[in-house]
């Protein structure tokens, strides 16, 4: 079990730690819904350091991620950041994967913890040339996501005024304390807020000057009711190898306009040529109980007969005061408004899919 | 963590408060700690029946779904609705506002079987070092 550099911090703020993908994480603090009711209100910070990080350097190091992801990166000023997937040669979804564009020639790529490995191997065996180099650098940082209404603000307050000027998606590298810190405007929550990523001494000072201005400390229950609120998928459940990216409403991450040649792109191409035969869909429960990954999903007065799907996601939505999943539908039954049933333990609850996101953040101004 | 005298326990931390012929169930302190935020219980209506250490109800927190256990048979005489909206009073008020089910006694050999507030501490004191 990989044991995250700032643990001793998690355990003086009083973590439950679980085991996810081969690491000790924390699971809750507080607890799950105080810590989602904080993030939605206030300010949450996430130690999420499980996650994969690689740099990538070279003058080729942008045609060379492109080669082995979904989404042309080339398109990419020094500063921005875009979410990618990498493909399988059947066009599924081998995982999901964010790609930042420091500098010119500097890139830094961040994987799902239950994908590392193999993520990270197919990243250098792509990369690695004479004009680009991938180096693994999880183990020698620590990533911290701060999300939230009030996110910025208290970042602007520890780290100075660069993050205020900072927009979505973009990435930025801030001197801090006689190093550096990569703040990213990027999140898993459906909040605004920053994911940042320092060495382990910054990354504990960060993380301590961001409690002692209130921020919650939020672990992975929280983090995994954040992501369903937003219909953000989860590699593993709601989006795999089994999964094409356009059923999963994924498309807008697959570039098809340019001529460059990446894994899966011949299977993508195919599937982009017919409309796709299931659609991930959002459900809600319209009565009381809570939605699990794996309930059987029956159409509404088909309850006697074999399940048309099953949920990839369930959960109790804290924001929605109900039971929300995601399952994968005929197109004819994706349409929000749409009554289903869901099976629980032999019972047939009625749920109806809703719009996607299931909770969407109130724009400022 | 709160563990009243004069209640008795089960291995599956539920509790039982014994009044003449009636029980009340509900569960334990640790239990609702360990389960985390209660979002629904699921109890059985009044006028069915619980058995002895067969599950009776469900109730489900944020991050995991945990059975009920009888601790004793009997006739349910009343199911607490309050449960149904406010499934947070598990967490909040274990023993006293989040009870379960009021049931009529049959049996008064079961209770031997149950556990003493001292026997229940010694079960969770286990539980927590093997889970570290």
């Amino acid at each position: 079990m990989r044991a995250l550099a700032l643990e001793g911090l998690h355990g003086e703020a009083g973590a439950r730690f679980a085991p996810f993908a081969g690491w000790r994480m924390p699971l809750q603090y507080r607890g799950i819904v105080a810590e989602h009711t904080a993030v939605r209100t206030g300010v949450g910070v996430f130690d999420v350091s499980h996650m994969g990080r690689a740099s990538v350097e070279g003058p080729s190091a942008a045609e060379r991620i492109r080669s082995t992801a979904s989404y042309d990166v080339t398109r990419l000023a020094p500063g921005e950041g875009h979410y990618a997937l990498y493909c399988t040669e059947q066009g599924g979804i081998a995982d999901d994967l964010f790609v930042y564009r420091i500098g010119e020639e500097r890139w830094l790529i961040v994987h799902n913890a239950a994908n590392a490995r193999p993520d990270y191997e197919r990243l250098a065996a792509a990369v690695d040339g004479p004009g680009a180099r991938a180096r693994e650098v999880t183990e020698e940082t620590v990533m911290l996501a701060v999300q939230g209404p009030l996110a910025l603000d208290r970042l602007a307050g520890v780290l100075g005024d660069p993050v205020s000027g900072l927009r979505p998606r973009r990435v930025a590298e801030i001197p801090w304390r006689g190093g550096t810190v990569v703040l990213a405007r990027t999140g898993y929550t459906g909040e605004d807020g920053a994911e940042l990523i320092t060495d382990a001494e910054r990354g504990a000072e960060l993380w301590a000057a961001l409690l002692a201005g209130g921020a919650a400390p939020c672990g992975l229950g929280a983090r995994d009711t954040l992501r369903l609120e937003a219909a953000l998928p989860l590699h593993g459940h709601d989006i795999d190898v089994t999964t094409r990216p356009r059923e999963a409403r994924l498309g807008w991450v697959v570039t098809l306009d340019d001529e460059a040649a990446f894994e899966g792109r011949a299977a993508l191409e195919r599937h982009a040529a017919e409309p796709p035969a299931r659609l991930l869909a959002c459900i809600r429960l319209e009565s009381r109980g809570v939605l699990r990954e794996g309930l059987p999903v029956h159409e509404s007065e088909g309850a006697g007969a074999p399940p048309v799907s099953r949920l990839t996601s369930g959960a109790h939505g804290p924001t929605l005061g109900a039971g929300i999943g995601m399952a994968y539908l005929p197109p004819a039954l994706a349409e929000p408004g749409t009554p289903l049933a869901i099976e629980i333990r032999g019972r047939a609850l009625p749920a109806r899919v809703v719009a996607r996101p299931f909770y969407r953040r109130p724009r400022a101004g | 963590m709160e563990l009243p005298e004069g209640l008795l326990y089960t291995a599956e931390h539920e509790w039982l408060a014994v009044d003449g012929d009636r029980g009340t169930i509900g569960i334990t302190d640790y239990a609702q700690d360990q389960l985390g935020d209660v979002v629904y219980v699921e109890l059985p209506e009044p006028g069915s029946r619980v058995e002895s250490g067969a599950v009776f109800g469900v109730v489900e927190s944020v991050k995991t779904v945990s059975d009920l256990y009888a601790p004793v048979s009997g006739e349910v005489l009343e199911r607490n609705e309050r449960l149904d909206d406010e499934p947070e009073l598990v967490n909040a008020s274990p023993y006293t506002e989040a009870w379960m089910l009021r049931v009529r006694l049959e049996d008064p050999e079961q209770l031997d079987s149950l556990l003493s507030p001292k026997a229940y501490e010694e079960l969770t004191g286990q539980e927590q070092r093997g889970g570290e």
